[in-house]
């Protein structure tokens, strides 16, 4: 898999960022609410207008065009929404080639197959955060940019979300960026570790 | 059948209901007699008025002076339409859409009847094509307005459903697709009702007129349907279009969702 470069991104509010994220490793990002923790993941999607560019491997964000660019690069917002009724329609159509397989992938987070038939309207908060993360890797990204993704979880939800991150992290060798609040999660996960202040990217301090 | 002309004293018979509903308002204190007069006022003016204007139209046939007219009724279509939306987009785009769009379908349509269907001779003869134009923006209008509505409305609303399916992959159509097609919906099933009605609920108020004006009945129904005909392939044709061109601006050539493009809400 391919390193996922940030080459002097630069948004109305945020500062100006260049960060490398080398196959396979794993990079926090914290900060006080509202610094642009988000802003910086969907700059990175191509979701809001900014400067700047953004490689994977040596492939340039501006040469392919922004569909394309989405599918192959992972986010998951804090929030993630649900467009159909049913769960299963929000997965893409072969879903089986994902590296980790779908039905194993549910298993791992404690869901039956079956709910791939559920409705969204009846998830709660954690099923439809857990969900969420299957059907986002369920896409096969080649990188992660994941926004507190157990941040409403209870301690054996977190860890099986947790594991399944890492197993796909390393089963794919891709590059990932996980924003989380959670001090001890940060370190005892351990990798590199930064906190966006007064729009400026700095390194945690130990 | 003769036309029986109305005098100014047969319509005083008619405004007596309506100054007789002010005085019930009045006294039963529901505080509408000072609108409801002053909308009778004004549509008894503007009525005239454009009577006297088509009189002076009508009489003769110099194309600069009825081109102008048709391009003073359309760009104030085009206000209105721009008027009706609770989200419109910013700068000229606001006007433009609605106001491109209707130009496109309702002139071409009322273009298509003049010279093909009617074969009016010439085809600008302003006793066809001012009533005819008229009818067409002021229904096409509508439907216009409806959809461009609901397709800032809902697509402001979806915000966080439209970047997930981008999120995931999607083109900027697909990503709104299930909102461009509620919104064409809105904007078609105005007249698609009234088309199923006619006749049956409703006798439409262009045919009833024609009939009171003396009209064997069928000729007006011919009439009746082929202005409904037209006035459903305008608005259709016309809401495509604006439905088009609004989705598209929606999105910046990275195939962002760009909701900044939309103005705040109005009252």
């Amino acid at each position: 898999m391919a390193e996922l470069r940030l080459d002097a991104l630069q948004h109305p509010l945020l500062g100006v960022i260049t960060l490398s994220i080398a196959p396979g490793e794993r990079v926090f990002l914290s900060g006080p609410s509202g610094a642009g923790k988000s802003l910086l993941l969907r700059a990175i999607a191509d979701l809001d207008p900014h400067r700047g560019e953004v490689w994977l491997g040596d492939e340039a964000r501006s040469r392919m065009s922004a569909h394309r660019w989405r599918r192959r690069l992972g986010l998951l917002p804090a929030e993630p929404a649900w467009w159909a009724d049913r769960v299963g329609e929000h997965l893409p159509p072969a879903s089986e080639a994902a590296p980790l397989g779908l039905e194993n992938m549910l298993a791992r987070l404690g869901f039956e197959p079956e709910a791939l038939d559920w409705t969204v309207a009846r998830l709660s908060t954690g099923e439809r955060q857990r969900l969420a993360l299957v059907r986002l890797l369920a896409q096969a990204p080649e990188a992660l940019l994941l926004d507190e993704p157990t941040a409403n979880l209870d301690p054996r939800n977190r860890a099986q979300v947790e594991a399944l991150i890492e197993d796909y992290r390393a089963a794919r060798h891709c590059p990932l960026l996980w924003v989380s609040h959670d001090a001890e999660q940060r370190a005892r996960l351990g990798g590199r570790r930064f906190v966006i202040n007064a729009e400026r990217l700095e390194p945690e301090e130990p | 059948m003769n036309l029986i002309l109305l005098s100014p004293w047969d319509l005083s018979l008619a405004a007596l209901l309506i100054l007789a509903l002010a005085w019930l308002s009045w006294r039963l204190r529901l505080g509408m007699e000072r609108r409801l007069l002053i909308a009778a006022a004004r549509s008894a003016v503007q009525l005239s008025l454009v009577g006297l204007v088509l009189k002076v139209l009508f009489e003769q046939t110099q194309p600069l002076f009825i081109a102008s007219m048709a391009l003073v009724m359309l760009s104030v279509a085009g206000w209105e339409v721009m008027q009706r939306q609770r989200r419109r987009f910013s700068g000229p785009w606001g006007y433009g859409i609605g106001a491109l769009s209707m130009f496109l379908s309702a002139f071409s349509v009322t273009l298509f009847a003049l010279t093909i269907v009617i074969g009016v001779e010439p085809w600008y003869q302003p006793q066809y094509l001012i009533p005819l134009l008229g009818m067409l923006l002021g229904n096409t209008m509508n439907g216009i307005a409806l959809a461009l509505d609901q397709l800032s409305r809902q697509a402001w609303e979806s915000r966080a459903r439209i970047e997930a399916r981008l999120l995931s992959g999607a083109r900027w159509s697909e990503a709104i697709g299930e909102i461009r097609r509620e919104a064409l919906r809105s904007g078609l099933i105005p007249i698609i009702n009234a088309m199923a009605s006619a006749g049956v609920v409703s006798l439409p108020g262009m045919m009833t007129g024609q009939i009171l004006a003396g009209s064997p009945p069928l000729e007006a129904a011919k009439y009746q349907l082929l202005i409904m005909f037209l006035i459903a392939a305008g608005t259709g044709f016309g809401a495509l279009n604006a439905v088009w061109l609004g989705s598209r601006r929606l999105f910046d050539e990275r195939e962002r969702l760009r909701l900044d493009r939309l103005s705040g809400p109005r009252q």
